[in-house]
């Protein structure tokens, strides 16, 4: 606890071996990339260095690799944290993840004092008369004059917190490897977990209100499993940039340098110099005024959703027509019987306007945008998400439209992904809707964006006869008129395309949607019948993908259809897979 | 069809080795799937399109093939003609002792539960209890009666790169699940199952859709199927 070393650079220091990063981690290509490395010391300058307790570095429990010569091994890497080396978190992340904590403390306590504050302050409001309190926890410690004793008790929790606060942040550590990510954490129970980079299925950095105020955000690896992520809660904003990057282009298998150059540099430029820039105005108002974007790769944005249309869309959506039912439904209650009815619905409209206003928010400043490792895609006005996603990890997606969005032509784009959450976790996937509104020239960029091996006038032939629904000459293969009883109005839509690389499910008139399926990600597929659809010699096919939002079934096609469909497209995905490598993308 | 749930062949037979099977046996076998047109039909079928139907060889040669010993030798089929085909190859069946295994266990739970209704009625001497009681007594019953027949529906197929499950007979399904996808496989079996030799087989890949469970193989053949799959899905990894 007495140990107090001399105020090194601090938490970004190796915690193993000692090896300072500077020097090490300059990467071959650091002629073009100068920034990261050089204002790292400075950049983390304001950060407290409690020079007080400082604990022994925890022992890496003899894992510890020995330290990696750098250079041609570990092209690309860019920041120094990523160097294969141990580091720590942010020397503010105690106060974030203790924060709530301290908060509730807060409240607890102002509640309790609530009376007394206000005697203290205003007087004259007060409803007790001055000088008779209502008995509480302080009276008792005023009147049996145990003020220091009380005074020292507070003083020694804060202290033992803090030195909680320091040992745990001590102890969570972090390297980033050439095939894995891991973090070790805990005190007492040590934890130790570790991600193979070639399973990422993307990575999400997120930056909530308050850690954006104090320049801190959260980077995310999501892994492939229930609860498989692995958080680094939280980096510097630069950082956590720099190291997102780093991470995803390990994760490419770009080992070669000349590819790894090739690869970024054509975005490394300008991010640079803005990111200088905006070091010296400061991360928070930085973040705050311009956005999220300091990546390493600022590439443009290929939609732009104007506010207006955005929140038209959220006032078009399903959950206006509930309201107005419910609008409806309340008048008629309250005309016929008493006009109480109207004060006890106040609540389910405050619900209405907090539900709109936070689609609203965490559809504002969006944007999304291809980069070298994969589809970036960013959301959200308070806290704001910013992931990206390696190519081949969507499983499916939808293009659909709501009923009331077809006099704008609007269209919303939908995928399933893993997202590596706790089943606990029910918080949205803010990424599963990878385009919240546009029109159909921003859906067919989108779609470009996340399934970049069909050529573009593909896709236009597709949105004509995939979403837009039957042309003369339909490709696609669809209920049979003699079925046509149960699928009254979209039957002439009801279908599937299989083409060599993806499955494609038509549905719906009044409510048109479109899912597809790349074949090297389907899992399996399935055909059922019930007896009425045997009665009619049709089936439905279902396509067996990860669970996410994206309708994966088709009903009421002809059976021969649908078996046929069974075993070409289990071949299809067979051979799909064997020539998918998407696991290692530039590899 | 004729066999009942329990001919003499496949009757329990907990204290022998399960593996050691006689000529008697497999002639037995052979000559009840000759009786049955549909037996023949699948013999015939099977040679049809080679390419696709490659079956993956899941015996060790010399072997008598475990995956067909002492199951069910043909698939009951719904009457209307726009059923989903049962198509080329050989569909490898369950276990004929499965369907003891289901008779015995929900045979129990009926006792009990008529057993606890009558307590009930002649401790308490109320009798609404029925009513719930009925509702259960009904349910079990009728699974009861249709099990043999449902244990029948059940087949899987080994083709070169996939491998083709189904099951039912009033509600279809029908999947194919490509050697690759496979997470992993799961076998499982319960006091009563061990003492049947039967186990059961899931297998499980990233869709939580696929839903592949093969309630009742033997134990070998269930063995023998996990190693094979896993083996082929070893050749053929992909991602996810």
């Amino acid at each position: 606890m007495t140990d107090s070393r001399p105020p090194e650079p601090g938490w970004a220091a190796p915690v193993g071996p000692a090896l300072t990063p500077q020097p090490d981690a300059a990467p071959p290509r650091q002629a073009d990339v100068p920034t990261p490395v050089t204002p790292q010391p400075d950049e983390y300058a304001h950060a407290p260095q409690p020079g007080g307790p400082t604990p022994v570095a925890p022992q890496p429990d003899g894992q510890d690799r020995a330290p990696q010569p750098d250079g041609p091994e570990r092209p690309g890497v860019r920041s120094p944290l990523s160097d294969g080396e141990w580091h720590r978190l942010h020397p503010l992340t105690p106060l974030l993840r203790g924060g709530l904590f301290l908060l509730v403390i807060i409240g607890v306590f102002i509640a309790n004092a609530r009376e007394r504050l206000l005697e203290l302050f205003v007087p004259a409001f007060s409803e007790v008369p001055p000088g008779e309190y209502p008995p509480d926890p302080v009276d008792f410690i005023l009147g049996n004059n145990l003020l220091l004793i009380a005074g020292g008790v507070v003083l020694a929790v804060l202290v033992v917190l803090l030195v909680a606060f320091r040992l745990s942040w001590r102890f969570h550590t972090f390297r980033i490897g050439a095939d894995d990510v891991e973090v070790r954490s805990g005190v007492l129970f040590r934890t130790h977990r570790r991600a193979p980079l070639d399973r990422v299925q993307g990575v999400n950095l997120t930056r909530p209100m308050i850690a954006r105020l104090l320049g801190m955000a959260k980077l995310e690896v999501v892994g492939a499993g229930l609860d498989a992520n692995v958080r680094l809660e939280y980096l510097g904003t630069r950082d956590a940039d720099t190291v997102r990057g780093d991470i995803l282009r390990l994760a490419s298998g770009r080992r070669l340098a000349a590819a790894s150059t090739r690869g970024a540099s054509p975005a490394a430029g300008p991010g640079s110099l803005a990111q200088r820039a905006a070091g010296v105005v400061g991360d928070g108002v930085q973040g705050i005024v311009v956005g999220e974007d300091l990546s390493d790769a600022e590439p443009e944005s290929v939609v732009r959703i104007p506010v207006g249309r955005l929140a038209a869309s959220r006032l078009l959506g399903g959950s206006t027509v509930l309201l107005l039912v419910f609008v409806v439904v309340t008048v008629v209650a309250a005309s016929t019987s008493t006009l109480w009815v109207l004060f006890s619905v106040v609540p389910a409209f405050l619900g209405f306007a907090a539900y709109y206003v936070r689609s609203l928010a965490r559809g504002l400043r969006y944007s999304i945008a291809p980069t070298p490792d994969g589809v970036r895609v960013t959301f959200g006005l308070f806290t704001t998400v910013s992931e990206v996603v390696p190519p081949g990890r969507i499983h499916a997606l939808e293009v659909r439209q709501p009923l009331l969005w077809r006099p704008f032509g609007w269209w919303a784009v939908s995928v399933n992904r893993l997202s590596g959450r706790g089943a606990t976790d029910t918080s949205t996937d803010q990424f599963a809707a990878v385009l919240p509104v546009g029109t159909r020239a921003d859906v067919e960029r989108v779609l470009g964006v996340l399934a970049p091996g069909l050529p573009p006038e593909e896709w236009a032939a597709l949105f004509e006869d995939g979403v837009l629904g039957p042309r003369p000459t339909d490709p696609f293969t669809t209920t049979p008129s003699r079925a046509r009883l149960l699928r009254l109005f979209s039957w002439r839509r009801n279908g599937f395309l299989l083409t060599h690389d993806a499955l494609f499910l038509r549905r719906g008139w009044l409510w048109r949607s479109l899912s597809v399926f790349p074949l090297a990600r389907l899992q399996s597929v399935g055909v059922r019948q019930g007896p009425l659809a045997r009665a009619m010699r049709t089936a439905t096919v279902t396509a067996h993908v990860i669970p996410g939002s994206v309708p994966a079934s088709v009903g009421v096609l002809d059976r021969d259809d649908a078996v046929r469909l069974l075993d070409d497209a289990s071949a299809s995905a067979v051979a799909a897979a064997a020539g998918d490598r998407s696991h290692r993308w530039a590899g | 069809m004729t066999n009942t749930p329990g001919p003499p062949e496949s009757a329990p037979s907990p204290f022998r080795p399960s593996g050691d099977v006689t000529p008697g046996e497999a002639a037995v076998r052979v000559v009840s799937a000759e009786e049955s047109p549909a037996g023949e039909a699948l013999e015939a079928s099977s040679v049809v399109s080679p390419s696709r139907e490659a079956p993956v060889a899941v015996a060790p040669s010399g072997e008598v093939d475990a995956l067909d010993d002492r199951t069910f030798s043909r698939i009951p089929e719904p009457r209307g003609e726009g059923r989903l085909p049962l198509g080329d190859g050989t569909w490898h069946q369950l276990a004929r002792a499965y369907v003891l295994v289901q008779v015995i266990s929900q045979g129990a739970v009926l006792l009990l539960v008529l057993a606890a209704a009558v307590v009930v009625q002649v401790v308490f001497g109320f009798s609404w209890h029925w009513i719930p009681a009925g509702v259960v007594l009904l349910v079990t019953a009728f699974g009861l009666a249709i099990t043999p027949r449902q244990a029948r529906s059940f087949g899987y197929q080994l083709r070169r790169d996939d491998l083709v499950f189904r099951r039912g007979i009033l509600w279809q399904r029908v999947v194919a699940v490509p050697y690759g996808r496979m997470q992993l496989v799961d076998i499982t079996h319960g006091p009563l199952d061990r003492g049947f030799g039967i186990a059961q087989l899931k297998l499980v890949t990233a869709a939580a859709s696929t839903g592949v469970t093969i309630p009742g193989l033997n134990q070998r053949a269930a063995e023998q199927l996990r190693d094979t799959l896993i083996e082929v899905a070893e050749t053929r990894r992909t991602g996810l």
